[in-house]
């Protein structure tokens, strides 16, 4: 371990300050006994029992659930399946438009996006409800699955797939026993993407839900309107949490497969 | 003992495995496969050689079922396989990359293809520890393929492919990925298995070495057309054409005129004021017609003194040696600028070596070791 000097020490404590301060802030009035949220009186974890009393919000963090989870899955078939042809389906007529036409919702604002999603569920005569956000979620999380999915196709070794086929696979089979294993981690990744981003969106689920069904994110805002409760910092504080350990898990396994991988391949060269 | 050799390419009722009838395969606007029209038999060892982008490997994607032919037909067992997909064939590919499915064990990955079929599991189960035993991988069959060498991955895609008993094993360069030891090594292993199985072997290499080594024929490839097909033996010694003599080995052109001096002896005029060579051919070569002299550099004999009796020779000075351990191979020049080679075994230590740069020399050699190849 090499000690940093003191302006690259200077330089990491600052940006990391700036990135980390707010939550750091938000955690810590989390615990705070008063009910005003600037002024510390103690400490005390007695918001996040009220936070189990609210019924809006638990009911609200139902939803969002239970959307995020429809919306991810639904878009990580949809995202999968576009990548796989778009990487795997040659040059057929119109690829390249299909190729930027399935990236554009990525730069495309969410108020548009949101907007336009209200006006085709009125179109249609659909009633906003949880159906409505997942749809909506689905519509524009699913590219992001297929950016994800796509880079890992595109290192895919084809040959593996016509080996499958050379064995007796149909191509269904190829799919399912050669090429969906081994791009699963791509695949969950992009899963997890989804998810997350239906978890956080406020803004299309907005435009697309309905007084039946609020996500935490709309019930967050609104509460806020009305003034931030320490209840709202204490709910933040599990939302933080949650995510931290997802995310520290998910780059501790990958990390042990990695190395463990190394290792095996060092010792099958040194077998050799 | 002529009558065990295995032949049976000489044998008109011989039936083949394989048959290319006028199969070309165009992409798009580039001819990949000109015109073909080949035989493969059946146990036959027959090797695809020729240069990156020569075909050898479209033909192989053909037999496969990965491409189809543009125009004419590929039958196996007499049987038109052009509508036949890659996973109804009774065609089995080594990949040059092996593809080993890196999430299945050895023991799942040689199970693979068995499985497709519905093969009951005791049988199933045999058969791979056979597969395992006849590749030498029992010790590895729980191991993932990241965790064995590259030797034991080359075996293992052999094993995988071999096991659901193909009528034709397709080897695409299957010994490219071995450093040079491990290759002769795992060519004699190759050769072993085939002789064991029984399976009609086709493989496609860029080395001819290997195909020499391994092959019972060989055919020469270059720009999608067939440029001699023979054994190792016959397409080193009878070459049928320059790119063939220059492809297969290390060899000595030189250009002339020939003129017929008797039954099959033809007299050729190669330089001024150089007396004729001579040497013979059954080829047809009408008088007065240019005409390419090959002859190997391991049929040329160096010497300080003309021979007496010998029928070529050519007088020259050492341009430059090239010590490869074994052999020494001479570059010798004649006074018209020309450089032949002469290869010679190093039966003695190099201090004791008879020539040395800029010695005058005599190359010599017999009548019938050049092969005479008409224009």
């Amino acid at each position: 371990m090499s000690r940093l000097s003191w302006f690259n020490t200077v330089s990491l404590t600052l940006g990391f300050a700036f990135l980390y301060i707010p939550m750091i802030i938000l955690i810590i009035f989390s615990f705070n006994e008063s009910k005003l949220v600037t002024v510390w009186a103690g400490f005390s974890t007695k918001w996040y029992g009220e936070l189990v009393q609210n019924e809006a919000f638990l009911k609200a963090a139902w939803v969002t659930l239970r959307v995020a989870v429809l919306s991810s899955t639904l878009a990580t078939v949809l995202g999968t399946a576009a990548a796989y042809v778009l990487v795997r389906g040659g040059r057929f007529f119109g690829r390249t438009l299909f190729s930027g036409m399935i990236y554009a919702p990525l730069v495309m604002p969410e108020v548009i996006t949101g907007l336009s999603l209200l006006l085709l569920f009125i179109g249609i005569g659909l009633d906003r409800g949880i159906l409505t956000i997942v749809l909506a979620h689905t519509t524009f999380s699913m590219c992001f699955v297929s950016v994800v999915v796509s880079s890992r196709l595109v290192t895919f070794d084809q040959s593996l797939e016509e080996a499958a086929l050379d064995l007796g696979c149909s191509s269904a089979q190829a799919f399912r026993l050669v090429t969906l294993p081994i791009i699963a981690p791509a695949v969950i990744s992009g899963w997890l993407l989804a998810f997350t981003l239906s978890l956080d969106d406020l803004v299309i689920a907005s435009f697309t839900s309905g007084p039946s069904a609020t996500t935490l994110p709309i019930k967050i805002f609104s509460a806020v309107r009305l003034g931030v409760s320490p209840e709202i910092n204490a709910l933040s504080t599990i939302m933080i949490a949650v995510v931290t350990v997802g995310v520290i898990t998910a780059s501790l396994v990958t990390k042990r497969a990695m190395v463990r991988q190394r290792q095996d391949e060092m010792a099958a060269a040194r077998a050799e | 003992m002529n009558s065990d050799v295995f032949a049976p390419w000489e044998d008109p009722q011989a039936k083949p495995l394989i048959q290319f009838q006028n199969v070309t395969k165009r992409f798009g606007g580039f001819t990949a496969i000109d015109n073909l029209s080949l035989d493969i038999f059946e146990r036959e060892f027959f090797a695809l050689l020729g240069p990156s982008g020569c075909g050898k490997t479209t033909m192989m994607r053909m037999l496969a079922g990965f491409e189809t032919p543009t125009e004419g037909h590929i039958l196996l067992s007499g049987q038109d396989i052009d509508p036949v997909p890659p996973n109804k064939r009774a065609v089995n590919m080594m990949f040059q990359s092996y593809a080993l499915f890196p999430h299945l064990s050895v023991w799942d990955n040689i199970a693979f293809g068995l499985r497709r079929d519905n093969m009951p599991k005791t049988d199933l189960e045999a058969r791979v520890e056979e597969m395992l035993r006849l590749t030498r991988l029992e010790q590895f069959a729980r191991r993932k393929p990241h965790q064995i060498s590259g030797g034991q991955r080359q075996r293992v895609a052999l094993a995988r492919s071999l096991a659901k008993a193909p009528k034709l094993l397709l080897l695409d360069e299957p010994l490219g990925a071995l450093d040079k030891k491990l290759r002769q090594d795992t060519q004699f292993e190759l050769m072993d298995i085939q002789e064991k199985t029984g399976t009609t072997f086709v493989i496609v290499t860029h080395d001819q070495e290997e195909a020499m080594t391994v092959a019972s024929r060989v055919a020469v490839m270059d720009q999608g057309q067939l440029k001699q097909v023979a054994t190792p033996d016959r397409i080193y010694e009878n070459p049928n054409s320059v790119y063939v003599a220059d492809f297969i080995g290390d060899v000595n052109i030189i250009e002339g005129r020939a003129t017929a001096t008797g039954d099959e002896a033809f007299q050729i005029d190669w330089a001024e004021g150089q007396a004729p060579l001579t040497a013979t051919s059954s080829a047809g070569v009408s008088n007065g017609q240019s005409c390419h002299l090959a002859i190997r550099p391991e049929k040329v004999t160096i010497s300080a003194e003309r021979p007496a009796d010998a029928i070529n020779a050519i007088q020259g000075k050492v341009h430059d040696i090239a010590y490869l351990g074994n052999l020494s191979t001479y570059y010798v020049e004649l006074a018209n600028g020309t450089i032949i080679k002469a290869q010679t075994a190093n039966t003695r230590r190099i201090s004791r070596r008879s020539f040395t740069w800029e010695d005058p020399v005599w190359l010599s050699w017999t009548a019938t070791a050049a092969v005479l190849l008409a224009n």
